[in-house]
């Protein structure tokens, strides 16, 4: 067996903590983070074939936002609520990784 | 009349179509670190064992300039022989004829060989080294790879099926590696993924290179599609020896017995276990104190870490293992736990291998990542294994064991058939300070000092619950056993449980959490 103790770290589960070892694919896991509902994220990655709108476009829900070109398939990002467009982050042809924060939002001032 | 000119005019023949891709193309293999196909079968076989079939079966495809080609076996070489003396059905993809491409010859050849794998009911072996589908072939190509993972199903649970990855294994192929039983990778040398890093850059635009994406660490550490590592193919056969050493050769045999041994670790297996719950140990020390001669082939070994699975031998049969490993995040169970697991329960069932637990976990790893990749449903696919297992069970419950985790890891409540627990065993609904915290909140909260309080509380908790006397006396454990007296009982408790006869509801088979 093993002639050198290895390095043995604090591991809470539950209420107790235990010494032990952890997996690399424990510590590379990903954190959670919050996703905020005015984030407009790619899901996929692909390139951007056309954009919709301008910033402070005040547009309203399942209106087309942009064609995301991934997969051999034209994906057709609709607006998931009314609201006005705060931010474009991409423009046409421009070709994007996975969770690009594409358009951000921000909630229409309530009359 | 002889027939000398004839045999003579064989030889030369077979030497030709026994060189493959010929020389120049056995050179290139060589220099990228890989043995011919002919000659890894005949180190992993007997010696003068193999006796190959289809030499000479040529591909019938026209379009492309295929009318042309010759190619040698069509890119496979398939035979029987005997590994161990036991009879095996083999084959192995060619690298060196058209890149080990498969034809709808080529997998016409796996597929007899696979048929009669099933037939004659012995292992079948793939030795996987290939480019993936002739796209000369066309649609014949996939036509093979469905013909030959059917045959993988079918087989599934009858015979044991191994695969062993000695080259690229990428597309449409790696689908059969994946639904056999056993899969062997080498350092280096193997790479499976469904699309290759070329098709991720042009599509994706993500860079990634062979060796990251799917090279042999990876499957073995982090996707659990390997079972098996070894550094060099040589390694690599001898592993499969010793496998086919230890597993049935059909679901209608058991494994091959041997001159039952002692263990022969140095270790009391009494010292082995800190008496401070917090503190952590290697459970394969345990498990070398009481298997024959300490062997245990431990499967999956860089995967899922927290639990470990193997082989070994109690009263010379062959017996499987599943233990959680506090040495790692503390023996928790968690998704990928669960599934390493549970395959391996019901690889035992099929196969009628008694499987032994030895149990030592403080619960479920808690975190949004598991819970979001579906802890609910992996763990049940443990629960479902265990319960549906009708090979004889038998526990040992070396130290913790709370909560879900005390059901999962084969309780009598999943018909364990024999339930034993070491004197520092904790069963209880939750670990002493959880339940504490939680039973005795108004006492703690309206106390003057509440650390204090907490701590006479769980102290309390500990000398009143995490004990296995309060599961000795409800009869949820058939006896606390001292742990020197562990291998006897399990020999004994094998012994008794020989002829097991147990049966599950007519059906034709149940919805697993897949």
């Amino acid at each position: 067996m093993q002639t050198e103790k290895p390095e043995y770290v604090d591991f809470a589960v539950t209420a107790r903590k235990y010494k032990t070892l952890l997996t690399k694919k424990y510590q590379n896991r990903k954190q959670w983070v919050n996703p905020s509902p005015y984030d407009i994220q790619s899901i996929i990655p692909g390139t951007i074939l056309s954009v919709f709108v301008k910033e402070g476009d005040v547009v309203n829900e399942g209106a087309p936002l942009l064609i995301l070109e991934a997969m051999k398939m034209q994906n057709r990002i609709e607006m998931p609520f009314t609201a006005r467009i705060k931010k474009i982050n991409v423009e046409v042809g421009v070709r994007i990784p996975r969770e690009t924060l594409m358009i951000e939002l921000e909630a229409l001032d309530n009359e | 009349m002889t027939l000398k000119k004839n045999i003579l005019a064989l030889r030369q023949k077979k030497a030709i179509v026994e060189k493959g891709g010929g020389d120049k193309a056995i050179e290139k293999q060589v220099a990228m670190g890989k043995m011919t196909a002919r000659d890894r079968i005949l180190a992993l076989l007997d010696v003068d064992s193999f006796h190959e079939y289809d030499l000479f079966v040529e591909h019938e495809e026209r379009n492309f300039g295929m009318a042309s080609k010759e190619l040698a076996g069509d890119g496979v070489i398939t035979g029987t022989g005997t590994i161990s003396g036991a009879p095996i059905c083999i084959y192995a993809q060619d690298f060196t004829v058209m890149g080990g491409s498969l034809g709808l010859k080529h997998a016409r050849k796996i597929t007899k060989i696979m048929d009669h794998a099933l037939r004659m009911k012995v292992p079948c072996i793939g030795i996987n080294d290939s480019g993936g589908a002739r796209i000369q072939e066309g649609i014949s190509a996939l036509a093979g790879y469905g013909e030959i993972f059917y045959r993988n199903t079918m087989s599934s649970g009858v015979i044991p099926q191994i695969s062993v990855i000695l080259g690229p294994c990428a597309g449409g192929a790696v689908y059969s590696p994946a639904l056999t039983d056993f899969v062997f990778v080498v350092e280096n040398i193997s790479k499976m993924f469904i699309t290759g890093p070329n098709v991720i850059e042009t599509v994706l635009g993500e860079k990634i290179s062979q060796e990251d994406l799917g090279g042999a660490r990876v499957h073995a550490e982090i996707t659990g599609n390997a079972h098996f590592y070894a550094l060099s193919e040589m390694e690599c056969f001898d592993q499969i020896k010793e496998l086919i050493s230890l597993i049935p050769h059909s679901n209608q045999q058991k494994a091959v017995s041997v001159e039952p041994k002692e263990p022969k670790s140095l270790k009391n297996i009494e010292n082995i276990i800190p008496a401070d719950p917090k503190q952590p140990y290697d459970v394969r020390e345990v498990i070398h104190a009481l298997t024959d001669d300490s062997k245990f082939l431990e499967i999956h070994e860089l995967w899922a870490a927290n639990i470990v699975i193997g082989f070994g031998r109690l009263n010379g049969e062959t017996i499987g293992f599943v233990a959680n490993q506090p040495m790692y995040l503390a023996g928790v169970l968690d998704c990928d736990a669960s599934d390493k697991a549970a395959r391996f329960i019901l690889y035992c069932d099929a196969f009628n291998i008694p499987i032994v637990t030895l149990e030592d976990m403080p619960g479920y790893l808690p975190g949004v990542d598991q819970e979001h990749a579906g802890v609910i449903r992996h763990g049940a696919k443990m629960l479902y294994a265990y319960s549906e297992a009708t090979v004889p069970k038998i526990t040992v419950i070396l130290r913790k064991a709370y909560g879900g985790g005390y059901i999962a890891m084969n309780s009598r409540h999943l018909g364990a058939d024999f339930m034993f627990a070491w004197p520092g065993a904790e069963i209880a609904v939750m670990g002493p300070e959880g339940a504490a915290n939680i039973i005795f909140r108004k006492e703690i909260m309206e106390a003057e000092d509440e650390d204090a309080m907490r701590q006479q509380k769980v102290q309390e908790y500990i000398e009143k619950f995490a004990n296995p006397f309060v599961a000795a006396s409800k009869g949820y454990i058939d006896a606390v056993i001292e742990p020197s007296e562990t291998r006897e009982l399990l020999l004994h408790a094998l012994e008794v449980s020989k002829n097991k006869d147990d049966h599950r509801p007519a059906k034709k088979h149940g919805i697993p959490p897949f």
